[in-house]
C-alpha cells in the first residue's frame, strides 16, 4: 500500500505542477531564479557558436540573449546558454527547459499556428541559399538537376527544397538531412552532397571559417526568404512584450545614435525623449513591463545597439562578413527593414 | 465404526477444509491481481488526464488529424503505400505531395527493410564468427576472437559514424568510380548493382529455361539426394546463362552520369553504413551466443562424430549446428529485437528510418507527442512480429513433448 500512496502522490504532484506552471509568467520565474536560460545554437558562426580560442559563446543570437539578461535581470552575465538543435528548439521552450530561444529560426505561420510558440520581432533578414565546392564547376541552382542536396533536419529549408524541386519538375534530385550543420559540412566536403543548402548567412560563416574559403562557392540564387526571430512559449504576453521591447530598444538606440561608448554621456542628456527612452530621470517604460526603469540602458550597456552587435558578429572585421548596405538588415532610415515602433 | 472408517471421514473433512482454504487463497490472490490491474488502469488514466490538461494549458492541441496533411518535404529514399488506383494499395516512391501518414509508412518501410536485411546477414556472419572462435586454426580462432571483442566493447553509435565517415564516404566520387566485376559501381553516391528484368515477350524457350533454373535452385537449396548440390548449382547457372544469352531476360547495368548513376539497383551510402554497423555489431553478439551453445554441447558428440570418421567440417555442419540452432533460437530472437531497435541510430548518418522521419515530421508540424506515440507503437509491433516469428520457428524446431 505504501507504493500506492507514493504513486498517487506523484500523479497529484504532477497535476499540481502543470497547473501551477501555467499561471505564472516566465518573466516572474526568470526574476525569481536570477538566471536567464537562453536557447542558442553552438555550431552557427556569426549567430551562436562557441569560440574555441576564447572559450566564450559568440554571435548575434548570443548578444540578444545577453541583452535580454541585462534588460530583465540588470546583469548580462546572468545568462545560461543552453544548446538547442533545429529539431529540439521548439520542445525546449514548450517544456520550460529554456525561457527564450534565439537560434536563427525562420518565422513561418505553421510554427506559430500549430506549435504553441510566439515569435519575437525579426532580428535578421536572410534567404535560403546553396553552397557547392568550387571544383564541382556548378554556377547556379539550375545546374543541380539530379544532384543530392543536403540540409539540416527539421529546418525550413527542407520544405523550401522540396517545393523548388517540384516547381522545376526535377525527379532525380534528392534531399538528404543531417542532425546539425557540422555533419552537413563534412558531408559536403566528402562529396556525398553535391550542394549544401541552408540560410545564406550560415553558408557564408562556414565558408569563412574553413581552412581554405576559396574552396567553396555560394550560388547566386536565393530560393526563399528566411526572416529570423527569437521565440517564447505562447500565451505569455507579459514575457513576450518585455522581450519584444528590449529588442526594439536596440533598434531604436541605433537610430538615436546611442552606443555602448556614449551611453554614460547620453544618460546625463537633458533631451526628454532620451531621458524617457533610457529611463534616466526615473520615468522610463520599465515599470509597466515589470522591469527596471533603465532596462534599455542596461541592454545597451551589455551589447551596444543593434548596429554594434551586428558589426561585432557579422561586420567587415569578421570572417563571415555580411554587408548590411542595401539589404533589409540596414536601418530603415538607410532603406533597410530594421525598424522600431515609436518610443514616445 | 472401524479405525479405518474414522480416519477416512477425518481425511475427507481435512480435504474439504484444504479445498476451501485453497479456494479462499485463490479468491484472495485473484482479488489482489484484479486490484493491481485496476490501480494501474486508474493511474494511467490520471496520468493521461494530467498530460492532456497540462498540454491544453499550454495551448497544445492533442490530435492525430495532422496525419492527413500534405507532407511538403522530401525523403531521400524509401517506398510507401498509395491507394490511388482502386482499393488495392500499391507501392510507390515517397514524394512531397503525399500525406504525413505516408511519410510515417516510408519510415516504417525503411526501418523494416534494414532490420530484415540485418537479421539475415548478422545471423550468417555471427554463426561464422562463433564457429570460427572454436576453430582449430590459430589464426582464424584469434582473428574471430579479436573481432568479437573489439566490436562488442565499443559503442554502436561510434562504430556507425566510423563506417559512414571513414569507410563509405571514402569511396571514390561518381565521376571516377569504376565498374567492378562487370557492372558493380561502388561510389560515395551509393553502391549500384545490375538488376535483371523481363524483356517483354514470353517464349516457350524462356519459360522452359526459367522452370529449369527454379528447379535446379530448389534442388541446390533442399539437396534431396546427397551430393547433388554442386550439380544443381552448376545446372542453375547454365540455365540462367542460357536465359540471358537467348534474350529471355535482360540485365540492366548501372550507368554513371554527372551526379549519380542510372539503371540497376542502388544502396545509398547511409543505408550501407547503417547496415554494416548494425550487422557487424549484432554478429559479434550472435557469435557469442553460438559459441556458448557449442561449448555447452556434450564433448562426446564431437568424439562420436570423430569416431565415425566424419571430418571436422561435416561434424560442425551435420552434428553440431543442427543441435545448436535448437538451443540458440530464443537468444537470437532477443538479438533480432535489439538490432531492430538499434536501427534508430540511423539519424546519426542521415538514413531516413522511422525515428529520423519522425524528427522531421515533429518539426514541420509541431505534433511531437502524437508522433512519438506512433513511433513507439510501430517499434512495439515490429518487435512483436519478430518475437512471434522466432516463437513459431522455435515450435517447429522443438515440438512440445519431444525431448532433445
Amino acid at each position: 500500500m505504501k507504493l500506492l500512496k507514493i504513486l498517487t502522490a506523484g500523479v497529484f504532484a504532477g497535476v499540481a505542477f502543470t497547473a501551477a506552471n501555467a499561471s505564472a509568467s516566465v518573466l516572474d520565474t526568470v526574476k525569481q531564479r536570477g538566471v536567464l536560460n537562453c536557447g542558442t545554437d553552438n555550431t552557427a558562426p556569426g549567430f551562436g557558436y562557441l569560440n574555441t580560442t576564447t572559450g566564450q559563446m559568440e554571435g548575434l543570437d548570443v548578444d540578444f540573449c545577453k541583452a535580454v539578461a541585462a534588460g530583465v535581470l540588470g546583469d548580462a552575465s546572468k545568462v545560461k546558454f543552453i544548446t538547442v538543435t533545429d529539431k529540439s528548439r521548439f520542445d525546449a521552450v514548450l517544456t520550460g527547459q529554456v525561457d527564450v530561444v534565439f537560434a536563427h529560426t525562420t518565422i513561418k505561420p505553421a510554427r506559430e499556428s500549430s506549435i504553441a510558440i510566439d515569435f519575437l520581432p525579426i532580428n535578421f533578414y536572410d534567404g535560403t541559399g546553396l553552397m557547392v565546392k568550387t571544383d564541382a564547376g556548378i554556377k547556379e541552382f539550375a545546374n543541380l538537376d539530379g544532384a543530392t542536396i543536403c540540409t539540416t533536419q527539421g529546418s525550413a529549408t527542407e520544405t523550401v527544397l522540396a517545393a523548388a524541386f517540384k516547381a522545376r519538375g526535377w525527379k532525380d534530385s534528392k534531399v538528404l538531412t543531417y542532425e546539425n550543420l557540422e555533419k552537413l559540412f563534412s558531408a559536403l566536403n566528402s562529396g556525398r552532397c553535391n550542394a549544401m543548402s541552408t540560410d545564406k548567412s550560415a553558408l557564408a560563416a562556414w565558408a569563412g571559417n574553413a581552412p581554405k574559403p576559396a574552396d567553396y562557392v555560394i550560388l547566386p540564387d536565393t530560393l526563399d526568404k528566411s526572416p529570423f526571430g527569437g521565440f517564447v512559449a505562447a500565451n505569455d504576453s507579459k514575457w513576450r512584450n518585455a522581450l519584444r521591447w528590449i529588442e526594439y530598444g536596440l533598434f531604436q538606440a541605433e537610430e538615436s545614435g546611442i552606443t555602448q561608448a556614449n551611453l554614460a554621456e547620453k544618460l546625463k542628456s537633458e533631451d526628454p525623449f532620451i531621458q524617457k527612452f533610457l529611463g534616466s530621470n526615473g520615468g522610463g517604460y520599465g515599470k509597466d513591463f515589470g522591469l527596471s526603469d533603465d532596462f534599455i540602458a542596461q541592454a545597451i550597456k551589455a551589447v551596444g545597439n543593434y548596429g554594434e552587435a551586428y558589426d561585432r558578429n557579422l561586420g567587415p572585421k569578421t570572417k563571415m562578413y555580411l554587408d548590411r548596405k542595401g539589404t533589409p538588415n540596414a536601418l530603415w532610415t538607410q532603406g533597410g527593414a530594421i525598424y522600431s515602433p515609436l518610443w514616445n | 465404526m472401524t479405525i479405518h472408517e474414522t480416519s477416512a471421514i477425518r481425511g475427507m473433512a481435512e480435504s474439504d477444509r484444504l479445498r476451501s482454504r485453497r479456494l479462499r487463497n485463490r479468491i484472495r490472490h485473484e482479488a489482489i491481481q484484479l486490484g493491481i490491474v485496476a490501480l494501474v488502469v486508474v493511474l494511467l488514466g490520471m496520468l493521461a488526464y494530467a498530460v492532456k490538461a497540462g498540454l491544453a494549458e499550454k495551448g497544445i492541441r492533442f490530435s492525430f488529424s495532422f496525419l492527413a496533411n500534405t507532407a511538403g518535404f522530401d525523403i531521400s529514399e524509401g517506398w510507401t503505400l498509395t491507394s490511388d488506383e482502386g482499393v488495392v494499395p500499391n507501392l510507390a516512391q515517397f514524394s512531397s505531395e503525399m500525406s504525413i501518414a505516408s511519410a510515417f509508412v516510408t519510415g516504417i518501410f525503411n526501418t523494416a527493410k534494414i532490420a530484415l536485411l540485418a537479421i539475415i546477414l548478422s545471423t550468417t556472419l555471427g554463426t561464422m564468427l562463433g564457429v570460427g572462435r572454436l576453430s582449430t586454426n590459430w589464426v582464424v580462432r584469434n582473428l574471430c576472437f579479436w573481432i568479437v571483442e573489439f566490436v562488442r566493447n565499443t559503442p554502436l553509435l561510434i562504430q556507425l559514424v566510423f563506417w559512414y565517415f571513414a569507410v563509405v564516404l571514402r569511396f571514390p566520387p561518381m565521376a571516377s568510380a569504376a565498374k567492378l566485376y562487370g557492372g558493380l559501381i561502388v561510389s560515395q553516391q551509393g553502391i549500384y548493382v545490375p538488376t535483371l528484368s523481363w524483356s517483354g515477350g514470353v517464349s516457350t524457350l524462356s519459360l522452359i529455361l526459367v522452370t529449369a533454373t527454379c528447379v535446379s535452385v530448389l534442388g541446390a537449396v533442399f539437396d534431396p539426394i546427397r551430393g547433388m548440390r554442386r550439380i544443381c548449382i552448376f545446372a542453375a547457372a547454365v540455365c540462367f546463362g542460357l536465359l540471358i544469352a537467348t534474350g529471355g531476360m535482360t540485365v540492366d547495368f548501372p550507368v554513371a552520369n554527372k551526379f549519380k548513376a542510372s539503371g540497376g539497383t542502388s544502396i545509398s551510402p547511409e543505408m550501407a553504413a547503417l547496415l554494416l554497423a548494425v550487422v557487424v555489431n549484432s554478429a559479434s553478439f550472435i557469435a557469442e551466443i553460438v559459441r556458448g551453445a557449442i561449448d555447452a554441447l556434450p564433448k562426446a558428440q564431437w568424439e562420436a562424430a570423430g569416431s565415425l570418421g566424419l571430418s571436422r567440417r561435416d561434424t560442425v555442419n551435420d552434428i553440431v549446428l543442427p543441435q545448436v540452432f535448437r538451443v540458440v533460437l530464443p537468444s537470437f530472437g532477443n538479438q533480432y529485437i535489439s538490432l531492430t531497435k538499434n536501427t534508430a541510430l540511423g539519424i546519426a548518418v542521415g538514413y531516413p528510418d522511422l525515428f529520423n522521419i519522425y524528427g522531421t515530421i515533429a518539426n514541420q508540424t509541431g505534433h511531437s507527442l502524437e508522433g512519438i506515440i506512433i513511433v513507439m507503437a510501430s517499434y512495439l509491433i515490429l518487435s512483436w512480429i519478430i518475437s512471434s516469428a522466432v516463437y513459431w520457428a522455435n515450435r517447429r524446431l522443438n515440438p512440445m513433448g519431444v525431448s532433445r
